[in-house]
C-alpha cells in the first residue's frame, strides 16, 4: 500500500472553501448584533485635546460612542501587553483607546456602535475629536538623534531595547587583521502583510453567565484567550472562549493581540449585545502590524583565501508607535541569530536598537527577522566574492559549514542539528543550467540590449518554535510546544484536536495524513479540529513554520500512544503478550500469524464497549500529548533568480526562478509546493514591489491596495522546485517547516540578480524595491550609461 | 470601504437618463463602475443618486460604417479586446483594452465610462487621441459631437456636461499599409499606465510616412499629444535612427506628473523610450 505520508493528496478543505461554503468572522452573525466602527486618527502624532461624541450619538441608528474615558471609567485594564521581554526594555503602556495622545495614523481613539455598518461609518465621520499635532519622526535611525520628537515618557531618545548577541571583542579584533572587509548600509523595506481577509471580530457577552466568546480572525486563539484575560479584559480566562472560523490567510498578522478586538470584547461587556468588528481593507493597511523595515550596517571580514572571518552587523529596528505582542522578539532572536547563515564563521556580533516611531507597529511578518538576516549575510556574500573575482558560487562552497561538522554550534547561539548544503546548490545550478547561463551572460554584456542577471540566494532558516524552556529563557511570555489529541470513536473514525490554528496552511489534509498513515486507515475517516479554545487542551498556535514540526509531531505521538493502547487490548484478546502482537496496515496480529487478526476498528469497539478490557486498562481509545520540541529546525536551500534588466528604463524582467529546498520530510508535496510557491512570490515581491512609505508628516502614502503593490500572476514566472531531504533528527516526523523558506530565500537571489545584471555600471548595491526609477537613476548616476 | 447614502435609480433609455440627470443634480451615471464604486466607498466620492444606465442596450456594441467605426459607450473592455471588428479596423484598441488591469475590471469597465472618468492613468484616451477619434454626446439640447483633442480638459475632467451622456466613441478604421501599437509600462499596484504609448504610422506608397499620431497616457494630467515628433516624421523614411532622432530632438514634456513610485522626469524618460518602441513596432506593422 502507497503510504499516505508523502502523497499529494488535494486539500481537503478546498471543497467548502472554493464553493463559498466557508464561514468567515465576518459571515456569522447574531441576534440583535451591533456593529462596530472605530474612528482613528488622521494624525500621525497629536495630544488630544477634548472629543465631542454628541452629533454622532444623536444619529439615527447609532447605539453608542465610547472613548478611552468610558474605558478607565468601567475599570477594565484596556491595554494591550508586549509578550517577549528583553533586558532592560522599555514598555510605554498602549491603551486600547488613545485618550491623551495619539502616535500613528490609525491608532483608535474612539468606537461607535450602530444597527448597522453604514450607519456606523457614517458617524465615525461625525465624531469630532480637536487634536493638537506634534513633531513626527518615522525613520528607525533618526528617531533616536537628539531633537527627534519624544514618543512615550518611559522611552528616552525612543529606545525600547538595545540588544546585542555573539562576541564583540572576538569580532572586532578581526576586522584589523582581515585581508578583505566589506561593507554595506541595508535599507530593509517595510511591508504590509495584506491577509485576503481582514482582522474581524465578533463578540457576545452573556451577562447572565459572565461569559464571553469571541469568534475572530486568530492564528492562536488560546494565546488570544490568555491575553484577553490576563491583560486586556480582566475577565478570568475559563470564563472566555475564542473561536477561530475559517481564517483567510495572516502572514503573521493574525498572531498579534491588537486593540480592536479587545474594543469589540469591551462593548459587548458594555451594551449586552453581540458586537461585530471587521477591519476594511484601508484600515487593515494601517492597523496590521507591518514587517521588516530595518536600518543597517553590515560589514564582512574575509582572509586571503576568501574564509569569512568576522561579521558585524548594526541594525535600527522600527518597533512603530508601540511595542507590538512579539515585536521585540522579531530583530533580535529571530534577526542575530540566523548571521551565520549556512556558513562557518568564527566571530560575529549583532547589536539591535529596537526604536518608537510614529508608525504602525511593526512585528512578526512571514519570515520574520529571518529574511532580513538572510538577505544580510547573501548581499556580503555577493560582495564579497565581487571584490575578491571570485564566482558567488565559489565563496559560498569555501565558507559552507561542512557536512561531517554537525550539529554546529553558531557564534549567535543557535546550534544547527543537521544540513548538508553542497546537494541543493549542486542541483540547483544543474537545473539552471549555471555555466551556460554565465557564458550567455557574458556574450549578452557585448551586444548591448538587456542585461543579464543571475543572483544566488544560499540560506538557512530557524523554525518550529522551539524549546519551551529556551524561548523562556529568551524572553518569551509564551510557551512554545503544542497540543494534541487523538481521539478514536468506537466505530474506528478519528477526530484529532490540534493546538495549531490553521488559517490557509491544510492542517486538515496533512494532519489527516500523518494520523491516517500511522493508523493504517483512509485520511477520510480522519477529522481535524482547530481553533477552538473550548475544543482543544491547548495551543501556542500557528507560526513561524511549526505546525507540522510542533503540532504534528504532538499528533504523532498522540497516535503512537492510540496504538500502545491498542497493542495492549489486541494483545488481550488475542490472548498473546504484547511484545509479539505487531500493527500493520490497520491490523493487531501476533508475529508471523496475520491472518487471525483484530482490525482498529474492532479494537476501537472493544475498548469503548469495555466488556473484555485487560485488567487496569480503562475504557476508551484516544490520548493527548504535550510535545515540546528539543530544538528548532533548520531548513535550507539554494534559490537562484534569473532575470533581465532593461537599461533604458531600469526595468526587471524576471525569466527564470529555480528553488531547491530542505525542508525534511515532506508530508503532502502539493502542499509543500504550494507553500513555496507562496513564500517566493511573497519574497520577490519585497524585492521588486512592496513598500509601505511614509511622508515627513507620518501619512501612510502606500494605505490602498492602488499604490501598494501585491505580487499578481502575471508579473511572475513559472517556478522550478526541486529538494534536498535531511530529515530532522530530533522529531517523530523528521519535518522541519516550509512556510517561510520562500520569503526568508527569494529577496537576497533577486536583488543578488539585479546587481549582478547591473555589475558593468560599477553598482554595488540597492534597497530593496528596486523600482524602475530607482534602477534607472542609478545607472544613470554611474556615470557609465 | 462603506459609501455613503445615495439614491439609486436604473434608466431603461437614454432618453430617460437625461431626465433622470435634469431631475437630480449632483447624479453619477454608473456603467461599470470600476472607477466610481471604489472611490464611493473611500467616500472620496459621495454623490447623492447614482443613475444606472448599465442596462441600455442601444449604447453597447461595435458597429462599422463608411470607414468608421462606432463604438457604443457600454461597450466592455473585454469586449473591445475579443471585437473581431476591432481588431481588424483598430487592433490597437483592442491592444489597449486588452492591456487594462485584470479580467474582472475589464468585463465590467466601458469604454464610455474609461473616457468620462478621464483617470490620467487609464488606458483608452491616448489611444482615442492618437486615433482622432470623435466623442458623441447627448444632453437636453440633443446630440452633439467633440473631438478628442477638446474633450479631455484636465485631470479628471471632460468637456461632459453635468447632465449629458456620453453615448459613443468614433474612430476611423485604419487603413491598408497603417499600424499602430501601443506600448504599456504598468504601475505594479494599480495596473494603471505610469506611461503608455499610443503610436499610429500610415505609410504612403512609396514608404515614407505620410502621417504619424503619438499620445501618451500617464505622464501628464490629460493624453498628450506629441505633435512635434509626429510632424518630424511625416514624409520621411522611418529608419530607426530616423524615429530615434524625431523623438530625442522633439519630445519634450514640460508638466509631468510624478508620485511616490514614478516621478516626472522619470515619466518623461519612459515616453522617449516608449515612444520609440511604439513608432518602430507600429511602422513594422504597417510594412507587413
Amino acid at each position: 500500500m502507497a503510504r499516505v505520508f508523502g502523497s499529494s493528496i488535494k486539500r481537503r478543505e478546498d471543497p467548502s472553501l472554493i464553493t463559498g461554503a466557508g464561514q468567515y468572522t465576518d459571515d456569522l452573525k447574531l441576534p440583535n448584533m451591533a456593529y462596530a466602527a472605530i474612528v482613528r486618527s488622521p494624525h500621525a502624532h497629536a495630544r488630544i485635546r477634548s472629543i465631542d461624541t454628541s452629533k454622532a450619538t444623536a444619529l439615527d441608528g447609532v447605539i453608542a460612542v465610547f472613548t478611552g474615558e468610558d474605558i478607565k471609567k468601567s475599570g477594565t485594564p484596556g491595554v494591550v501587553p508586549v509578550g517577549w521581554l528583553l533586558p532592560d526594555m522599555k514598555i510605554p503602556p498602549h491603551p486600547v483607546l488613545a485618550s491623551e495622545t495619539a502616535r500613528y495614523v490609525g491608532d483608535a481613539v474612539a468606537v461607535v456602535l450602530a444597527e448597522d455598518r453604514y450607519r456606523a461609518q457614517d458617524a465615525v465621520d461625525l465624531v469630532e475629536v480637536d487634536y493638537d499635532p506634534l513633531p513626527v519622526v518615522t525613520n528607525p535611525a533618526k528617531t533616536v538623534e537628539e531633537g527627534a520628537p519624544q514618543l512615550h515618557a518611559e522611552a528616552a531618545n525612543n529606545i525600547a531595547f538595545d540588544w546585542e548577541l555573539g562576541d564583540k571583542t572576538k569580532t572586532d579584533e578581526a576586522f584589523p587583521k582581515a585581508a578583505h572587509v566589506l561593507k554595506v548600509n541595508i535599507r530593509n523595506n517595510r511591508l504590509i502583510p495584506q491577509a485576503i481577509e481582514p482582522r474581524a471580530a465578533l463578540a457576545s457577552y452573556d451577562d447572565s453567565k459572565g461569559q464571553l466568546t469571541v469568534w475572530m480572525t486568530s492564528q492562536n486563539p488560546h494565546i488570544h484567550r490568555l491575553l484577553m484575560s490576563l491583560a486586556s479584559l480582566g475577565l478570568p480566562e475559563h470564563k472566555i472562549r475564542v473561536i477561530a472560523p475559517e481564517v483567510g490567510g495572516g502572514f503573521g498578522s493574525k498572531i498579534h493581540h491588537y486593540p480592536d478586538e479587545v474594543i469589540a470584547c469591551w462593548c459587548s461587556m458594555q451594551l449586552h449585545r453581540p458586537v461585530k468588528w471587521t477591519a476594511t481593507r484601508s484600515e487593515a493597511n494601517l492597523t496590521d502590524a507591518h514587517g521588516r523595515d530595518h536600518v543597517t550596517e553590515a560589514e564582512m571580514a574575509l582572509d586571503e583565501n576568501a574564509r569569512i572571518v568576522g561579521v558585524r552587523v548594526k541594525t535600527y529596528a522600527n518597533m512603530g508607535a508601540y511595542l507590538s505582542t512579539f515585536g521585540p522578539l522579531v530583530p533580535t532572536y529571530l534577526h542575530g541569530t540566523l548571521l551565520s547563515g549556512e556558513y562557518d564563521i568564527p566571530a560575529i556580533y549583532c547589536n539591535v536598537i529596537g526604536t518608537f516611531t510614529n508608525t504602525t507597529p511593526v512585528d512578526a511578518c512571514r519570515g520574520a527577522g529571518r529574511p532580513e538576516a538572510t538577505f544580510i549575510i547573501e548581499r556580503l556574500m555577493d560582495l564579497a566574492a565581487e571584490e575578491l573575482g571570485l564566482d558567488p558560487v565559489e565563496i559560498r562552497r569555501r565558507n559552507f559549514i561542512s557536512p561531517d561538522a554537525f550539529p554546529y554550534q553558531t557564534q549567535v547561539a543557535l546550534q544547527y542539528d543537521s544540513g548538508n548544503y553542497g546537494p541543493a546548490l549542486d542541483r540547483a545550478l544543474e537545473m539552471v543550467d549555471y555555466k551556460n547561463l554565465r557564458a550567455e551572460q557574458e556574450r549578452r554584456r557585448g551586444e548591448g540590449g538587456k542585461l543579464l542577471g543571475v543572483g544566488l540566494s544560499t540560506y538557512i532558516e530557524a523554525c518550529g518554535l522551539a524549546p519551551s524552556a529556551v524561548v523562556g529563557s529568551l524572553g518569551a511570555q509564551a510557551g512554545q510546544w503544542e497540543s494534541g489529541e487523538v481521539r478514536v470513536h468506537p466505530t474506528g473514525t478519528v477526530t484529532v484536536y490540534t493546538g495549531s490554528s490553521a488559517h490557509g496552511q491544510g492542517h486538515h489534509t496533512t494532519f489527516a495524513q500523518i494520523v491516517a498513515d500511522r493508523l493504517g486507515i483512509d485520511p477520510d475517516n480522519v477529522e481535524v479540529i482547530h481553533g477552538d479554545t473550548d475544543k482543544v487542551p491547548f495551543g501556542w498556535g500557528t507560526y513561524g513554520s511549526r505546525s507540522a514540526a510542533v503540532g504534528g509531531s504532538a499528533i504523532a505521538v498522540s497516535t503512537d500512544k492510540v496504538i500502545e493502547k491498542g497493542r495492549q487490548i489486541a494483545a488481550h484478546l488475542l490472548e498473546a503478550s504484547e511484545e509479539d502482537v505487531v500493527f500493520e496496515e490497520g491490523k493487531f496480529f501476533v508475529r508471523g500469524a496475520p491472518d487471525k487478526s483484530q482490525t482498529l476498528n474492532d479494537i476501537a469497539l472493544q475498548a469503548h464497549l469495555a466488556h473484555n478490557l485487560p485488567p487496569g486498562v480503562e475504557p476508551g481509545l484516544s490520548a493527548t500529548s504535550f510535545y515540546d520540541p528539543a530544538n528548532f529546525t533548520f531548513p535550507f536551500g539554494t534559490h537562484i533568480a534569473v532575470l533581465e534588466v532593461d537599461p533604458e528604463t531600469g526595468e526587471v524582467k524576471l525569466l527564470r526562478y529555480v528553488a531547491v529546498d530542505d525542508v525534511g520530510n515532506v508530508i503532502n508535496p502539493m502542499i509543500v509546493d504550494g507553500q513555496i510557491h507562496g513564500g517566493i512570490a511573497h519574497g520577490i515581491a519585497q524585492a521588486l514591489w512592496e513598500e509601505a512609505i511614509y511622508d515627513g508628516n507620518g501619512q501612510l502614502l502606500t494605505g490602498e491596495l492602488l499604490d501598494y503593490a501585491v505580487p499578481k500572476p502575471h508579473m511572475l514566472v513559472s517556478f522550478e522546485l526541486d529538494r534536498t531531504v535531511t530529515p530532522c533528527p530530533h522529531n517523530p516526523l523528521g519535518v522541519k517547516g516550509v512556510g517561510e523558506t520562500g520569503t526568508i530565500a527569494s529577496p537576497a537571489a533577486v536583488v543578488n540578480a539585479v546587481v549582478d545584471a547591473l555589475k558593468s555600471y560599477g553598482i554595488k548595491h540597492l534597497d530593496m524595491p528596486l523600482t524602475p526609477e530607482k534602477i534607472w537613476r542609478a545607472i544613470h548616476q554611474s556615470g557609465r550609461s | 470601504m462603506y459609501p455613503a447614502k445615495f439614491e439609486y435609480y436604473r434608466a431603461n433609455t437614454l432618453q430617460e437618463t437625461i431626465h433622470l440627470l435634469q431631475q437630480h443634480s449632483g447624479a453619477k451615471l454608473l456603467a461599470g463602475g470600476h472607477s466610481l464604486i471604489p472611490i464611493m466607498k473611500l467616500r472620496l466620492a459621495q454623490p447623492p443618486v447614482l443613475i444606472d444606465i448599465g442596462r441600455i442596450s442601444e449604447l453597447s456594441g461595435v458597429m462599422k460604417t463608411d470607414g468608421r467605426l462606432r463604438i457604443g459607450s457600454l461597450t466592455t473592455h473585454a469586449m473591445l479586446a475579443a471585437s473581431e471588428a476591432v481588431k481588424k479596423h483598430c487592433p490597437i484598441l483592442a491592444e489597449a483594452a486588452a492591456q487594462i488591469a485584470d479580467p474582472a475590471v475589464r468585463n465590467k469597465g466601458t469604454i464610455g465610462g474609461n473616457l468620462a472618468h478621464a483617470d490620467p492613468g487609464s488606458d483608452l484616451p491616448a489611444v482615442t487621441l492618437a486615433l482622432d477619434g470623435v466623442i458623441h454626446i447627448t444632453g437636453p439640447e440633443g446630440d452633439r459631437q467633440v473631438n478628442a483633442s477638446d474633450f479631455f480638459l484636465d485631470l479628471l475632467t471632460t468637456d461632459l456636461k453635468p447632465e449629458e451622456v456620453l453615448t459613443a466613441v468614433e474612430l476611423p478604421a485604419l487603413e491598408e499599409r497603417t499600424g499602430s501599437c501601443y506600448l504599456k509600462f504598468e504601475h505594479p499596484a494599480s495596473g494603471y499606465a505610469v506611461c503608455g504609448a499610443a503610436a499610429v504610422v500610415a505609410l504612403g506608397g512609396d514608404g515614407s510616412c505620410e502621417r504619424a499620431g503619438l499620445c501618451f497616457n500617464g505622464v501628464t494630467a490629460t493624453p498628450y499629444r506629441a505633435s512635434a515628433v509626429t510632424e518630424a516624421l511625416a514624409g520621411r523614411n522611418l529608419e530607426d535612427a530616423t524615429i530615434d532622432q524625431a523623438v530625442t530632438e522633439h519630445l519634450s514634456i514640460d508638466d509631468p506628473m510624478g508620485d511616490t513610485y514614478a516621478s516626472g522626469p522619470y515619466r518623461v524618460e519612459l515616453a522617449k523610450v516608449y515612444s520609440k518602441r511604439a513608432l518602430k513596432k507600429a511602422r513594422d506593422r504597417a510594412r507587413s
